[in-house]
């Protein structure tokens, strides 16, 4: 038994990992190829994970999921980072900070969302709102009753087959000793509202497939009944909810490196120059010794910062290392598994360019490495009132 | 109707077998082991009687060391009702043989009184392709080998049998044994609840000795080896070259 886990633990990660080797594997390339997941692939995903009770597994028993606990998720997660995100995108995990919903926002939102019959998809960052949230135009004014929202969002990962949005918007501005700052609601927004577009976003070099989306927002007017949480209450919803996401890229991080990992341990066994296996030789295995070492650590500090959530401890300096730490040594694996590999890891027969171009994202979204080192520090130098 | 499936647990299909340094076998410390696969393919056919009403309970049995109780919660997690654990050896490289297993199986089987036994054709690790004949004529049941079709029909089964020249289909009596080939179907994966579900599931754990079975080896390993090593291919840049290359091979 792996450490700290039982054995149902390593049951659900051997699971959605066997998953994820059968029914998301065999597409990756055609998704990398193409840039585009299939409907009919999409679906089947999402039909095979429905029946098999993973579907939104992040989400409670009492919405008739499994109710899995954040260490549970993060074992999840972790398998399905092995695959394309473009692809386990349809391994449906919405947002729990649909958790939030109240009265019929429950019935139009929340249900079907962990039933798998709408998908949703978040939205904060903006073109000059990307680090610094606060900073955001995306704005939303009353008028005779209702939002009128205005404004722009971009890299709005799943988008492109969301049936509504979660979108953060400033709702007004209060004087501060620090200077100005916004006040925050958080928006539902369903697909083909009046007055709001979704279209493509950039091409990006990580993730291909993983569509990064534009939101255009131009005298788009809600009722009061599409706030979630309280009007001015977004960095509420959001901290209670988005607290944990950060585990997600970790893990996955994790997960992924381990992939990584095994082509760079099974190719420095097989592959002869100078007449051995170049295993043998000392600058190889000493990379294979310190990626796993790193992988190892990783998945260790990632692992016991969920539990610390599931145990109600804080947790916000522990998972800001773990994002920091796997994020860049997914970074730092990726790359040794090439270096392994010589020229051959840079062509596309094998999947390691891909996996090098993917691990590149990791360290900035969900919070860049910055910005975690600065959460990590600030914990601790505050409390000694530096 | 009860359905009793023997599983073994195996070293996984996808690990890169090595051979032990003194030739006694394969080594399987720290390898990762699971349900044999044609193991997992009976335990599927067995829930899918279950659903389609033709039978009652599902009882997966293993015999061997006792991690096995792994391999009978991956059937509990499959959808089995209660699994059986006979502990049978501590050390993982020795492997029960056939006749052993078979004897066991029959005093589980006296107890249990199934209606049918789901067994997997052969384990991938030795290939004996033994226990479930073995069995058959210690019980005195009828026994349908490599089954890609399996029928209940009342009190007899119409069996599809993968045999060399194609396919047989045979008529047997019950209670009887059916051990299952590859093209049976396709095993699912456990669900979520099932997995939850799977622990509070009854696991009796008995002994070799509990059913008075002699377990010491009969056979002798004289030697393992690892197969010859597979000479790398060539490129041929015509269809004529592929032909001619084809020729001197003796291949056309």
């Amino acid at each position: 038994m792996q450490y700290g886990l039982t054995e149902e633990q390593e049951m659900i990660a051997a699971t959605v990992r066997s998953f994820v080797e059968n029914e998301i594997y065999p597409h990756e390339e055609l998704v990398e190829r193409t840039g585009e997941v299939p409907r009919e692939i999409a679906d089947e995903i999402k039909r095979k994970t429905i029946e098999l009770g993973f579907y939104a597994c992040n989400f409670p028993e009492s919405v008739g999921c499994a109710g899995l606990s954040h260490l549970e998720f993060a074992l999840v997660e972790r398998e399905l980072g092995r695959g394309s995100m473009a692809l386990n995108h349809f391994f449906g995990r919405p947002q729990n900070i649909l958790m939030a919903c109240e009265g019929e926002q429950v019935e139009r939102y929340l249900m079907p969302a962990v039933r798998g019959e709408r998908m949703d998809a978040l939205a904060m960052t903006e073109p000059g709102a990307g680090s610094d949230v606060r900073g955001m135009k995306c704005s939303a004014r009353r008028d005779s009753g209702d939002w009128v929202i205005n404004g722009t969002k971009h890299f709005i990962s799943g988008a492109d087959h969301a049936d509504f949005l979660i979108v953060f918007v400033a709702t007004g501005e209060d004087q501060t000793p620090r200077g100005p700052k916004k006040r925050i609601t958080c928006f539902l927004v369903d697909r083909g509202h009046p007055g709001f577009t979704i279209r493509d976003g950039y091409k990006s070099v990580s993730h291909r497939g993983y569509k990064n989306m534009i939101l255009e927002f131009d005298d788009c007017r809600v009722p009061d009944a599409q706030v979630l949480g309280e009007v001015d209450g977004g960095f509420e919803v959001m901290n209670t909810w988005l607290y944990a996401t950060r585990i997600t890229v970790a893990t996955m991080s994790v997960g992924r490196a381990r992939r990584v990992f095994d082509y760079a341990l099974s190719y420095a066994a097989e592959r002869e120059q100078f007449g051995q296996k170049i295993g043998k030789f000392q600058g190889v295995s000493f990379q294979i010794a310190d990626m796993i070492t790193e992988i190892d650590a990783g998945d260790l500090l990632t692992l016991a910062a969920a539990d610390r959530l599931d145990k109600g401890l804080p947790a916000n300096r522990e998972i800001a290392s773990a994002k920091l730490y796997a994020s860049e040594m997914l970074a730092r694996v990726t790359d040794a598994a090439i270096q392994i590999h010589g020229g051959m890891g840079l062509m596309d027969d094998y999947p390691l360019e891909r996996f090098w171009r993917d691990a590149r994202v990791e360290r900035i979204w969900d919070g860049t490495s910055e910005i975690q080192r600065h959460i990590i520090s600030r914990d601790l130098l505050r409390a000694l009132g530096a | 109707m009860k359905v009793l499936v023997p599983v073994k647990r195996v070293i996984d299909y996808n690990v890169k077998v090595r051979v032990k340094a003194d030739g006694s076998g394969v080594d399987l410390a720290n390898v990762k082991m699971s349900m044999n696969p044609f193991d997992e393919i009976a335990v599927e056919e067995a829930i899918r009687l279950k659903e389609a009403g033709k039978a009652e309970e599902v009882v997966a049995v293993s015999i061997g060391v006792k991690q096995a109780q792994e391999t009978l919660r991956t059937a509990l997690a499959m959808g089995a009702d209660r699994a059986i654990l006979v502990v049978a050896a501590d050390d993982v490289h020795q492997d029960i043989e056939p006749l052993a297993v078979a004897k066991i199986l029959k005093a589980v089987i006296d107890e249990e009184q199934p209606g049918l036994v789901l067994a997997g054709k052969q384990a991938i690790d030795n290939d004996m392709n033994a226990t479930g004949q073995m069995l058959s004529a210690l019980l005195g049941w009828s026994q349908a080998t490599f089954a890609s079709k399996l029928d209940i029909e009342g009190d007899h089964a119409v069996v599809t049998r993968e045999v060399d020249g194609g396919l047989q289909t045979i008529k047997v009596t019950m209670p009887t044994i059916v051990t299952v080939d590859l093209r049976l179907n396709e095993p699912r994966y456990a669900s979520l609840p099932n997995i939850m579900k799977a622990k509070k599931k009854p696991l009796d754990e008995k002994t070799a000795a509990d059913y008075g079975v002699d377990v010491t080896p009969r056979l002798e390993v004289v030697k393992t080896e690892e197969p010859a090593a597979r000479e790398a291919g060539i490129k041929v840049g015509s269809v004529d070259e592929l032909v001619e290359k084809l020729k001197e091979a003796g291949a056309v």
